[in-house]
């Protein structure tokens, strides 16, 4: 950060002025916008949007898998899937931190969360009925999350950057379990073999709207990509899923379920069936299966945890002079 | 461990004991996930959860296989205290329940870890984890003891709830070889200092009673445990004999 630049603090409109410049040559030369240095209000209003957004898809994401923690079939199925929900929690920490280094702050963004104005990823709108699900969310929703975040690794904007390098690590580990919980059930009785394979058959075409609208109908990507917070484009990285997965469900011995899915020789990649945008653009709207569930959770373990945080706020409050082990409201 | 016929009953009852007391409560914090009060509990509370489920794998396994002792059990053959199978109730009751447990789990695995017991292995790598389970429920008994009314009003009504069940932690364990009168005291002692602090009243109703003294020790439980059960086990009792 260049002296003086801190009286342009709440950042600028990008009129091509001196500060303007340094950004577009830092963001050119692939260095990294730390918090303190100057950055087109677009450009944080963007960062604050996708991080929110990623940060409330963690935490809205521990449910359809924690619905299943106490049934979970072997004590250490069970312990997996618990330290995962429990990474979950983790990660949307870090990346409401990340936010913050924006000049927002997690109270803000919880409230926007839970009056509907931040969205989450829709594929949380998404039950989980057998146990199977659990599975099919840690290869292919953790699978197609990876492919989204490693790239992001290497954001424009340093915490954003640093904080995807932490996550990733954890979700491959998580994809990998997913990949495992599928296979023993695929390997296993027919009735638990029929079941991986029905879960499957649910998560596959959610799993590719992960990756957004197609490129043609996509609002923000091409200034996300200037700007080098987004490094691929959504069927880019689609398509780059796909390849992935189709040798993966070979060896899972599971079948995708898309009958037009097939490898072309001549593009080096896998043609695939179109996807319903209809019901993609239902469930962002907020007419999924699960959404008013999901949000009606979120918004009752904030207003019912409210004494909590107001009592441990009194007691700090109180006890002024560095409490050990102080837990924060 | 070599051990006379004897020795190694007592010794898979205490396995026994001690493993379900892990694996209920890790259950029930495990029922919290997605509904805790704030972001941290959410990492708190699944990472104490896990921590038991770990010593409970661990047990469990000096008893038999794991997974055949967790899911196939019936109810009556189960051995934890009552305490550890109470509903988590609201988050007072959650912290109650956790002060009283994990006092007693902290002072109880101290013990065995200085002991020449088949469990002091065990007991000393589990007392590092009950400290800090034991330093949380006491942060949070003076966070809601002392902070609002709301919060001292929750949890002096949590900790006098909960109070009838915490006689039974002090009923011998065969197998333990273990002071039981002088961890009560210790017990007793570490409860009312914390609750104390945290401005709230130390309950005086009964601890013992002829149903709680030893109950669940003996495999008589209380009517929320079934259910908890029939929950955990349905999965894996609806697949006999598959690998998961």
């Amino acid at each position: 950060m260049v002296d003086g630049v801190g009286a342009h603090a709440g950042g600028g409109t990008g009129d091509g002025t001196e500060y303007e410049r340094a950004f577009d040559a830092a963001v050119a030369a692939d260095e990294r916008i730390e918090p303190r240095d100057w950055m087109p209000d677009a450009y944080r209003a963007t960062l604050v949007r996708q991080i929110a957004q990623h940060a409330h898809s963690e935490i809205i994401g521990m449910q359809p898998e924690a619905n299943w923690i106490t049934r979970a079939p072997s004590l250490r199925r069970k312990a997996i899937l618990m330290a995962k929900v429990q990474d979950e929690a983790g990660h949307g920490l870090y990346l409401y931190s990340a936010a913050e280094t924006l000049g927002t702050g997690r109270e803000e963004l919880l409230d926007k969360l839970h009056s509907g104005r931040q969205k989450y990823s829709s594929i949380f709108n998404y039950p989980t009925l057998t146990w199977a699900d659990v599975g099919a969310i840690g290869w292919l929703v953790d699978g197609a999350a990876i492919t989204n975040q490693v790239p992001l690794c290497r954001c424009s904007y340093g915490p954003y950057a640093r904080a995807m390098v932490r996550i990733c690590k954890e979700e491959s580990f998580h994809q990998r379990q997913g990949y495992e919980l599928l296979l023993a059930l695929s390997r296993g009785t027919p009735a638990q073999h029929a079941m991986a394979q029905d879960a499957v058959d649910r998560w596959w075409w959610p799993s590719l709207m992960m990756f957004g609208p197609p490129d043609d109908e996509s609002q923000h990507s091409a200034q996300s990509m200037a700007w080098k917070i987004k490094r691929h484009s959504n069927d880019e990285l689609r398509q780059r899923f796909v390849d992935i997965c189709v040798p993966q469900a070979e060896s899972l011995g599971l079948t995708l379920p898309d009958p037009d899915l097939r490898w072309n020789e001549e593009r080096g990649h896998h043609d695939f069936g179109p996807i319903d945008w209809t019901e993609f653009r239902d469930v962002l709207k907020g007419n999924g299966p699960c959404n008013e569930e999901r949000l009606t959770r979120r918004r009752r373990a904030h207003e019912e945890g409210a004494w909590v945080r107001e009592s441990a706020a009194a007691y700090a409050a109180k006890h002024t002079t560095g409490e050990t082990g102080a837990i924060h409201a | 461990m070599t051990t006379t016929p004897d020795q190694d009953t007592a010794l898979t009852s205490a396995a026994l004991a001690l493993g379900d007391d892990a694996l209920v409560l890790s259950h029930r914090l495990g029922e919290w996930a997605g509904h805790a009060p704030v972001l941290e509990e959410e990492v708190a509370l699944a990472n104490i959860a896990l921590d038991l489920l770990g010593q409970a794998r661990v047990l469990l396994s000096l008893a038999g296989d794991e997974d055949e002792l967790a899911f196939l059990r019936e109810e009556r053959a189960f051995r934890n205290l009552q305490l550890v199978e109470q509903p988590n109730g609201d988050f007072a009751h959650t912290i109650a329940r956790q002060l009283y447990f994990s006092t007693y789990q902290h002072l109880l695995h101290t013990e065995l870890a200085a002991g020449e017991s088949p469990f002091a292995p065990l007991a000393g790598k589990a007392v590092k984890e009950v400290a800090y389970h034991s330093d949380h429920a006491e942060q949070w008994t003076l966070r809601l003891g002392d902070g609002t009314t709301t919060g001292h009003t929750r949890m002096q009504r949590a900790v006098d709830a909960l109070w009838r069940y915490t006689g039974e932690m002090f009923q011998p364990v065969e197998g333990l070889g273990v002071d039981w009168p002088a961890l009560e005291t210790a017990w007793l002692e570490r409860i009312t200092r914390v609750l104390h602090r945290a401005t709230l009243t130390v309950p005086d109703g009964p601890r013992t009673g002829a149903w709680t003294a030893g109950a669940g020790r003996q495999g008589l439980h209380t009517e929320p445990f079934g259910r908890m059960l029939a929950e955990m086990q349905h999965l894996h009792r609806s697949h006999p004999g598959a690998t998961w």
